[in-house]
């Protein structure tokens, strides 16, 4: 019996749950049905007419409609997931998991989807609408990385309609960060009105002097210059004070521009550090070694893509090994076949390497079409970060730490590894290299393996910043020769000494002389440098170069 | 150092010797085999290798797939059409080398291709000293007009004045501050002289300009895009127009994407980007961007719906896209092949005078006209970027554009005119009323 009390009790617990449901579900639907009148509703219809300027009005209309579904609607359409029926008269939105709701109830669609279901469009205007009304909407979000972008996209649209918002989200906010974009968005309002008394306005800039950035110095623009004295003079100010900020992270950024600038250059030069500076050869098929690389990471790619997705993160650590076994592979199958042939005789190597590079370079284009190939960003290695006042971008960032971890690695093995010691010492000296037993054919093809190999995995990294195509490597030929010629042939320290100077010497002549100007005063600084001195910065002295 | 001096001296004539010698081997092993004589030969001079393989492999596709096309419809002039495809591998020089082979030797009646201006004027002298016929489907730089040469890409007026009214106009933004970027050769050149003049005719001040060029392959662009947002942010709106050729591209917008510049804040208007190069590019960040052309291969159309469906059967891909090239390339075959019918003969002469005033329908639902000028009528359309690669028309014309030789906006070029049916002549000075005036 007592089993059947229990049982019975729950089965009445069950039934108040159902009726309670039952009553909330009625309630919610009454609650909406009396929104349904509103403005909200009158406006959606405007977004079936397929027009720009209709959509404007209804986002318009909703935005201040002050209905609990319009802050969903318009994330819905700024995130391209609202879509209409001209045929049904419908708008619906698609949830983020692919379910329809119905936009006038915010309930779930029922029924079949409309076959003329298309997404409302959008243009850059409208997008900036959408991001000032979503801005004083979202300022009470419960996620404070959504309550700052909000009170960065008021910042931008300076709209005085979002004052009352502004003050109470102010009001409300615990989190510093956000808060102090709140009073910056309140000081870019005060700012950019007219009747707004001149103490406010002299407050206002004192905020956003102490932001100091760009967006700082675009907002002071539009104050008139006919402005009362003190806001006039505190405007002055606080211009040459965000100046001399940004001039001063402005060298900071340059370095940084010219360091990332340089790893690049370093990367792509640092195999043929190997295979021109330690062995001696020419080898103008090094860009290709790079290319190959990047396809290994394309193919890569695409089999994860089509495969493993979940492994995407993962694809680039996947692809480095790889590419350096494709790469150096190619490599040494190019030194036994061609290359041993041509040893001491670096016109002929030239010439053949040269055609080499064209066949790889054909045959790429044969098997993967002529057109550039996407190779995508994991997540770790898109987006920046802010460093002070500059922009750190992770790509970039990444390729400097895996530069480093390269380089180090390479020097390692050249230091402490047996091949590295068998690979100085056929370098230095062949002839008594092979005299104490080394097999210096066995070397040789080893060492131009791996010069390969490390242009693999630099392809590898520069596919996530560079296109992937079939000219790739053509571009980082001349580029690398140069890095390794002023460095000083033979010396991987010369090589990294060379390709920071150059990266950070055409990374500060940019800004003055332009791209290609630049450029070219780069090219005529080496000329006169090596007549000066033509072993590079770091030559090998002694006995050793004459090997 | 000897050793390092060698790559710089001998990289040049190395590179020439070999790329004649992979052309060489390339056109022995040219599609010519095919020796019927009741044939009419159709030339094809696109790159198949080197760096414009990347966009001019698509183009000898298409005219494949036309021909392929117009003989299952029986030919023209009741004859087969046979192509004889060659690859002027990047060179210019072989670009002239290869047209004289086409037109001498193999014997063909007309010529599809070029892509880059160089390749253009370097095979101008062959087709006027051979009286041949070229359609050339690439929009340019315009200031040419040639009695041999049929231009069925767009003018300046077809594609970048009209893309900078858009940016002007309420719905584009209201742009007031310009930077115009490109890779630094003949065709961003001009275009950005003429954009400068027409944007100061429009009362943009000097200041508010900013002119940058990259070397060709440019791929550090950091310092290029951290200039764009310093000068984008001077309290005014301003836009990016870009002539930044194919492959520098990639970079540019990877840098834009990263360095957080959307659309929204500072939209960059492309004359070169299109289906092809952003088929190897993330969009997702570059959403809003404006790319603007006379022909999307998004555009709603039955005509177009059909082209996209054969030419993915053709190539045995249903993912190829489409682009604007491709479109100018195929109104310019069905002009040449209306002409020939209408001539009756391919004798390139009748050709060249019944060509002015044929109609071809175009990809957009309009129909093109060929104009006295040999340039033709097109709608110009600005598209943007969407999340999956393709673009979407944001704006277009109230109707076709007539292309214009030479620009309005330049002032050795206003006063000439080109007229190939009355006039005779190609820059016709209408102040000295002389053929051959001045031009620029």
């Amino acid at each position: 019996m007592p089993g059947v009390v229990i049982n019975m009790r729950g089965l009445f617990d069950r039934i108040r749950l159902l009726l309670l449901f039952a009553v909330l579900i009625v309630a919610g639907d009454a609650a909406t049905t009396s929104a349904l009148a509103g403005p909200y509703e009158d406006a959606l219809p405007g977004f079936t007419a397929d027009s720009f300027s209709d959509t404007a009005d209804s986002l318009d209309k909703i935005a201040g409609s002050g209905s609990d579904l319009a802050a969903p609607l318009l994330q819905a359409l700024r995130d391209q997931r609202l879509q209409f029926s001209t045929a049904e008269k419908k708008v619906l939105i698609k949830t983020a998991d692919g379910k329809l709701l119905d936009a006038a109830t915010g309930q779930p669609f029922a029924g079949s989807p409309p076959a003329d279901l298309s997404n409302v469009r959008l243009n850059n205007r409208l997008r900036n609408l959408l991001d000032a009304a979503l801005g004083s909407l979202t300022m009470m979000a419960a996620d404070p990385n959504k309550r700052y972008d909000a009170a960065q996209s008021v910042f931008k649209s300076r709209d005085a309609g979002a004052l009352p918002a502004l003050e109470k989200a102010l009001a409300a906010e615990q989190n510093a960060r956000v808060k102090a974009a709140l009073l910056q968005a309140r000081a870019a309002i005060t700012i950019a009105s007219a009747e707004a008394p001149a103490a406010d306005k002299v407050a206002a800039i004192a905020v956003i002097r102490d932001r100091g950035d760009q967006d700082a110095m675009a907002l002071l623009q539009i104050i008139p210059a006919d402005a009362p004295a003190e806001v006039a003079a505190a405007t002055a100010d606080a211009k040459a004070r965000i100046e001399r900020n940004l001039a001063l992270w402005g060298t900071v950024q340059n370095l940084w521009y010219g360091l990332s600038l340089g790893s690049v250059l370093l990367l792509a030069a640092i195999g043929l550090a190997i295979t021109f500076g330690v062995m001696g050869v020419i080898n103008m098929a090094h860009g290709e070694m790079v290319m190959l690389g990047a396809y290994t990471t394309f193919v890569v790619q695409e089999i994860i893509r089509t495969r493993y997705p979940g492994l995407f993160d993962y694809s680039l650590a996947i692809a480095l090994p790889l590419a350096f076994i494709v790469a150096g592979a190619v490599g040494i199958a190019i030194e036994r076949s061609v290359i041993r042939f041509l040893y001491g005789r670096p016109l002929e190597t030239l010439l053949a390497t040269w055609g080499i590079s064209l066949v790889l370079q054909q045959a790429v284009r044969a098997a993967f079409g002529p057109t550039n190939k996407e190779v995508g960003n994991p997540s770790w290695m898109s987006g920046a970060f802010d460093l002070g006042g500059i922009l750190i971008t992770y790509n970039r960032l990444w390729i400097i730490v895996f530069t480093g971890i390269v380089f180090v690695a390479l020097l390692g093995m050249l230091r402490f590894t047996r091949l590295g010691l068998e690979m100085r010492a056929v370098t230095q000296n062949r002839s008594m290299a092979a005299a104490v037993g080394i097999r210096t054919a066995r070397i040789d093809a080893l060492t131009f393996g791996l010069g390969s190999g490390i242009a693999g995995i630099a392809g590898v990294a520069l596919s996530q910043i560079d296109n992937v195509s079939p000219n790739l490597g053509q571009g980082y030929i001349i580029d690398s020769f140069m890095v390794v010629v002023f460095g000083g042939v033979g010396n991987l320290w010369g090589t990294l000494v060379g390709a920071l100077t150059l990266g950070i010497a055409n990374k500060f002549l940019e800004p003055f002389a332009g791209a290609v100007l630049g450029k070219i005063a780069v090219l005529v600084f080496i000329i006169l440098f090596i007549q000066k001195r033509p072993r590079g910065m770091f030559a090998l002295k002694g006995r050793a170069i004459e090997a | 150092m000897n050793n390092s001096v060698h790559p710089a001296a001998s990289r040049p004539t190395a590179r020439k010797w070999l790329a004649a010698a992979a052309g060489l081997a390339m056109t022995a092993g040219a599609i010519s085999a095919a020796s019927a004589q009741d044939t009419i030969k159709v030339g094809v001079l696109h790159s198949l290798s080197g760096t414009m393989a990347i966009s001019e492999t698509t183009l000898k596709d298409t005219v494949l797939f036309m021909i392929d096309e117009q003989n299952k419809k029986g030919g023209v002039l009741g004859k087969k059409l046979e192509a004889v495809v060659v690859d002027p591998a990047s060179n210019w020089p072989l670009f002239a080398e290869k047209a004289r082979e086409l037109i001498a030797k193999d014997k063909v009646s007309v010529v599809f291709g070029c892509w880059t201006s160089v390749s253009r004027k370097s095979v101008l002298p062959v087709f006027k000293e051979l009286n041949s016929i070229l359609f050339y489907p690439v929009q340019y730089e315009g200031e040419e007009s040639e009695r041999n040469v049929f231009y069925t890409g767009a003018a300046p007026n077809q594609q970048a004045i009209p893309a900078v009214d858009y940016l002007m106009s309420k719905d584009g933004g209201d742009v007031k501050r310009w930077v115009l970027a490109g890779t630094d050769y003949v065709y961003p050149r001009t275009t950005n002289k003429i954009l400068e003049a027409y944007l100061k005719s429009k009362g943009v001040k000097d200041e508010d300009i900013m002119v940058n060029y990259t070397p060709f392959g440019h791929a550090d662009w950091q310092t290029i895009v951290s200039d764009i947002k310093k000068f984008g942010s001077a309290g005014k709106k301003t836009a990016v127009v870009s002539t930044i050729n194919g492959d520098a591209n990639v970079p540019f917008y990877k840098e834009l994407g990263n360095q957080g510049i959307k659309a929204t804040d500072i939209p960059v208007v492309a004359f070169s980007v299109g289906e092809e190069e952003l088929a190897g590019l993330d969009t997702k960040p570059l959403v809003g961007h404006l790319a603007a052309w006379n022909y999307f291969q998004s555009v709603k159309d039955p005509a177009n719906a059909k082209f996209i469906k054969d030419w993915q059967t053709f190539t045995k891909n249903p993912k190829r896209v489409t682009n604007d090239p491709m479109e100018a390339t195929v109104i310019g075959f069905n002009m040449w092949v209306k002409a020939v019918e209408k001539a009756g003969t391919v004798d390139a002469d009748k050709v060249i005078d019944t060509l002015p005033g044929i109609e071809a329908p175009n990809l957009t639902g309009g129909v093109s006209k060929m104009l006295p000028n040999h340039h033709i009528t097109k709608p110009v359309l600005v598209g943007e970027i969407r999340g999956d690669g393709q673009l979407d028309v944001v704006w277009q014309t109230k109707g076709l554009v007539p292309g214009d030789a030479w620009t309005d906006y330049l002032p050795g070029s206003k006063d000439l005119e080109a007229d190939w049916v009355t006039l005779k002549c190609g820059n016709y000075n209408t102040v000295t009323k002389k053929c051959g005036g001045s031009s620029s």
